[in-house]
């Protein structure tokens, strides 16, 4: 536990030196990559202490009324702290490639101190075992979080999207106050209770604000609404800590919350199954129709997010109705699922940056035929891309198999009313497909065929500090797509500590074959090796002159090539009921037609869509309430005194 | 266990280009033509596997990938499924979600390869593809939740083990009727016939399938034609069990049976494609919705 500590406190002051140092010099960025390094190394090794010893905790007197400097590393925690540290690490030295402070005097060193701030504090949060502390780790979290959205503050756009990050973040810290408060009158202290010792009864209301605070910061769908800006305006490492991690803060909130209780009220369950089913579709739905590749990204967040919370939903429906079997598969799914899409999705946000670094932009249509000019970067982008489809034999398909299994697992009950939850199956399977055509229409249209444009044709691959990083994510990545059974025993004592049972069913044998799905995997793996290198070796001196045949056309140019607008349309077109795309433009008209264009775009449901023009309506509204009371005459305002006065004493004379 | 996958992969092997035989002498006599050879699909493969390639420029090793996930994934998917009587030789719980998710794999790729080419109609085909695909997981889903609701069990081999053959006269026949219509459906779905493709036309702004792999070519496009082939003869080998769910005692009639059936199955997608006009577009999504649909029906019937 100390070992955590100092690492932590090394990660925190990370960015300090920085200030110190000129402004143009590359020493101090050197320096606070080898500090997180060094300060995530003690952590690792804390983590894999922890798995020896069951309970590591240190709990010193602080003098915040209320707050204890309580810490503790239990398996619940390590799993979100795991993926943590090795995102934070490998962020940190992509960040020397992606932001140098040479090409970056005025913003370098601000990230940098609020990177190692953020990363810190995330440690703390997932640690803390106090109240006090906790939403102090949060507050940090969410103001250094803001701090790295805004770090290009001279774009108009990114200061809006920071603002909203700030206004939501904090309507979440609202409630979490509310929970810790009440949560205290429950149980008498701010220490965190113990796994399964609060009665459900008055946890409802709890149940809620804790809903809303921790989903609000994970996203779950109609609280995504900062998300996307806020994760495609960060710098695309920061995107990738923002999106890998820190959005599952919440998530673990959640967890952690929900195992404060004995017994579960069926409502919690499937109020996270219903979210988890909205948030994935519409999350998807939303991200298809995005031309800008971070901002799809960022929806893909609230994706997997509405995956995470299926099998959360289904964990929690299995402790309501005693299914010992469903809590295993549903949590172990989650929770891997959790691990997962920060490998994932960290990966895919750096591997983004590589394209933005090489093409100065993140419109997708401006890629195109990258392949060629990036191979590692294209390589590590299509390996992320296959995971987070969630197809064999990557790391996603483990988690949502077991989501799935605990989906199919309710089949086995005749006549209850947790049969309704095997419709997470066919959502989940939507959803799969989905996320299929959105990656294939990002591999392809960035990376496949011709230049879109003259800076794609131009690109260069990006330095291998870079290629590295997100090199080691997509190890980790293949590492739990082939080897699952290597994590199971983590996966089987977390639901031991969640649940506070330890005579749970194991993550084995008939009801979940890990090692089936790792040996199916490592014979794709095998026969499409053997098969590709057949095939390659066949075709080796074939001729590679030839132009793609244009259907007759003779000049085919590259804006002729399906566009990711074009691709998307037909789903697009299928959900529009739920997206309300705009188009403008586009209509032709006469024999000979004039030079037309056509522009597509589809703003938020919830934010663009619902809560702007509320708030406008609202500003509005009180605008011209207060021009109507302060009119600025004086003998109304007198009037208003004489008023109070009378209703005053009014109201104290009777 | 080693013999079981072997007899599997050598009938796969062997038998798979067949049915499209009989389809195309289904439609030729349909049409009053004498039709190509029951073996001209061998005859394809075999001249395919002779020639040599021709590559566009435009195009990266993604295009040589889709091919070969094409070929491989049918002939691990077959290991999951029996083959009429004779059981899988692979089963643990789950393996239906294995089987569902390593065609999205051949999917990602086929597409992927089409986009490689840079051309406006592969980019055409490969957003129809997976368009009409995710609108056709969901249903795949469904059918097999009813299937395993059935079977009380989680392996493709228990689910279409011999207790169809009871169900269909006890209380859940009609949802398995429900269901054999859903399956037939998605069958002509995601192997590209008629009426949701047309295989032989040669518009490319209507195909879906042919139109993603108009620039492949030789022992690849080989590759292509026959992970086709196995696909539709293991896509068919869930339907055909469930309509011909009878045991015997020996195994070689039991394979015969099946075979019997993937070839009566053949020749029901030659009618269907000689009797009915390729749907227009924008009805395809409304049909696969309307599969969806039937088949929630389907699993409400066996909840209840």
């Amino acid at each position: 536990m100390i070992w955590l500590l100092c690492g932590l406190i090394l990660i925190a002051a990370s960015g300090v030196p920085g200030l110190f140092t000129r402004r143009e010099g590359a020493g101090a960025e050197r320096l606070a990559c080898g500090l997180i390094l060094a300060g995530a190394l003690p952590c690792a090794w804390a983590l894999v202490f922890a798995c020896g010893v069951p309970r590591q905790a240190i709990s010193w007197a602080w003098a915040v009324p209320a707050g204890r400097f309580a810490l503790q590393l239990d398996s619940l925690s390590a799993v979100f702290v795991a993926p943590l540290l090795l995102i934070v690490a490998a962020g940190s030295i992509y960040g020397l490639g992606y932001w140098p402070q040479l090409r970056n005097p005025a913003t370098g060193r601000k990230l940098r101190l609020f990177y190692g701030l953020i990363s810190a504090a995330m440690l703390l949060l997932l640690t803390a075992r106090n109240g006090v502390l906790f939403l102090l780790a949060w507050e940090v979290m969410a103001l250094s979080g803001y701090f790295l959205i805004t770090t290009e503050d001279r774009r108009v756009e990114v200061r809006r999207a920071g603002y909203i990050y700030l206004v939501a973040t904090h309507c979440g810290t609202l409630a979490l106050f509310g929970l810790f408060v009440m949560l205290e009158q429950t149980s008498g202290s701010m220490m965190f209770p113990a796994t399964a010792s609060l009665p459900a009864a008055g946890g409802s209301l709890i149940f809620l604000l804790g809903l809303f605070g921790f989903g609000m910061k994970a996203g779950l769908m109609p609280l995504h609404v900062w998300l996307p800006g806020a994760h495609a305006a960060a710098p695309s490492h920061a995107s990738a800590l923002l999106s890998g991690v820190m959005i599952k803060t919440g998530i673990y909130g959640l967890v952690r919350l929900t195992s404060f209780y004995a017994d579960i009220p069926a409502w919690w369950g499937w109020t996270v199954l219903l979210l988890g089913a909205v948030s994935g579709v519409l999350g998807v739905a939303l991200a298809i129709a995005q031309h800008d590749i971070k901002r799809l990204l960022a929806y893909h967040s609230v994706e997997n997010i509405g995956i995470i919370a299926l099998g959360l939903g289904l964990a929690l429906l299995g402790r309501s109705y005693g299914q010992p079997t469903l809590v295993v598969l549903g949590l172990s799914g989650c929770l891997l699922h959790v691990v997962n899409h920060g490998l994932f999705k960290s990966l895919l946000f750096m591997s983004a940056g590589s394209l933005i670094h090489a093409v100065g932009s993140r419109e997708i249509d401006h890629f195109g035929g990258l392949l060629k000019r990036q191979r590692w970067t294209g390589l590590l982008f299509l390996g992320g891309a296959v995971a987070i489809c969630g197809l064999p034999p990557f790391n996603g398909f483990v988690s949502e198999w077991l989501i799935y299994l605990g989906a199919f697992e309710t089949i086995k009950l005749p006549g209850s009313s947790l049969s309704l939850s095997l419709l997470a199956a066919p959502s989940l399977a939507l959803i799969g497909g989905l996320a299929l055509a959105c990656f294939v229409k990002v591999f392809g249209v960035s990376f496949l065929g011709e230049p879109r444009s003259a800076a794609a044709a131009q690109a260069h691959e990006s330095p291998r500090v870079m290629l590295w990083p997100m090199g080691m994510l997509l190890l980790a990545c293949i590492w739990i797509g082939l080897l699952p059974t290597s994590l199971r025993p983590v996966l089987e004592q977390t639901a031991a500590d969640w649940t506070g049972v330890r005579s749970l069913p194991r993550l084995a044998g008939e009801m979940a074959p890990l090692g089936a799905i790792s040996l199916a995997g490592w014979l794709l793996l095998g026969l499409l090796l053997l098969a590709g290198w057949w095939l390659r070796r066949r075709s080796a001196d074939a001729p590679r002159d030839l132009a793609t045949w244009g259907c007759g056309y003779r000049f085919p140019v590259s804006r002729m090539q399906y566009t990711a607008s074009s691709f998307a349309d037909g789903l697009v077109r299928q959900f529009r009921f739920a997206l309300r795309s705009e188009r403008h433009g586009g209509h032709i008209t006469g024999l000979f037609p004039d030079r037309e264009d056509l522009f597509s775009h589809t703003p938020d449901l919830v934010l663009d869509r619902t809560l702007s023009p509320l708030f406008t309506g609202l500003a509005g509204l009180f605008h011209r309430l207060r021009r109507l009371i302060q009119n600025g005459i004086a003998a109304i305002y007198l009037l208003y005194i004489a008023l109070a006065l009378i209703i005053l004493l009014a109201l104290l004379g009777f | 266990m080693f013999s079981r996958i072997v007899l599997q992969l050598a009938v796969l092997l062997l038998f798979a280009p067949l049915p499209l035989g009989v389809i195309n002498k289904t439609k030729a006599l349909f049409a009053g033509r004498v039709g190509p050879p029951l073996l001209q699909p061998y005859y394809d493969l075999a001249r395919l596997w002779r020639k040599g390639f021709v590559f566009s420029r435009t195009t990266t090793w993604i295009f040589l990938a889709g091919p070969v996930v094409g070929l491989v994934v049918p002939l691990l998917a077959a290991l999951l499924i029996p083959f009429g009587g004779l059981p899988a030789p692979v089963s643990f719980t789950g393996d239906l979600i294995l089987f569902v998710y390593l065609f999205g794999l051949a999917r990602f790729f086929t597409a992927a390869a089409a986009l490689d080419t840079g051309s406006s109609f592969e980019g055409m085909g490969a957003a129809r593809e997976v368009f009409f695909s995710c609108l056709a997981e969901p249903t795949l889903l469904l059918a097999l939740l009813v299937l395993a609701r059935g079977a009380g069990s989680l392996t493709l081999g228990a689910l279409l083990g011999p207790q169809l053959a009871g169900q269909w006269q006890g209380g859940a026949g009609a949802a398995l009727g429900l269901i054999v219509v859903c399956l037939f459906v998605l069958l002509l779905v995601e192997n590209s016939r008629i009426p949701f493709d047309d295989p032989n036309t040669h518009l490319e702004l209507t195909m879906i399938h042919e139109v993603m792999v108009l620039d492949h070519s030789g022992p690849a496009f080989g590759m292509i034609l026959y992970g086709a082939a196995m696909k539709l003869m293991v896509m068919g080998a869930l339907l055909v069990r469930l309509i011909l769910p009878w045991q015997t005692a020996s195994p070689l009639l039991d394979l015969l049976l099946f075979l019997g059936g993937q070839l009566a199955l053949a020749v029901l997608i030659g009618v269907v494609e000689s009797s009915m006009a390729r749907l227009k577009l924008p009805r395809v999504p409304q049909v696969l919705v309307g599969t969806t649909l039937l088949s929630v029906l389907a699993l409400v019937l066996v909840l209840r």
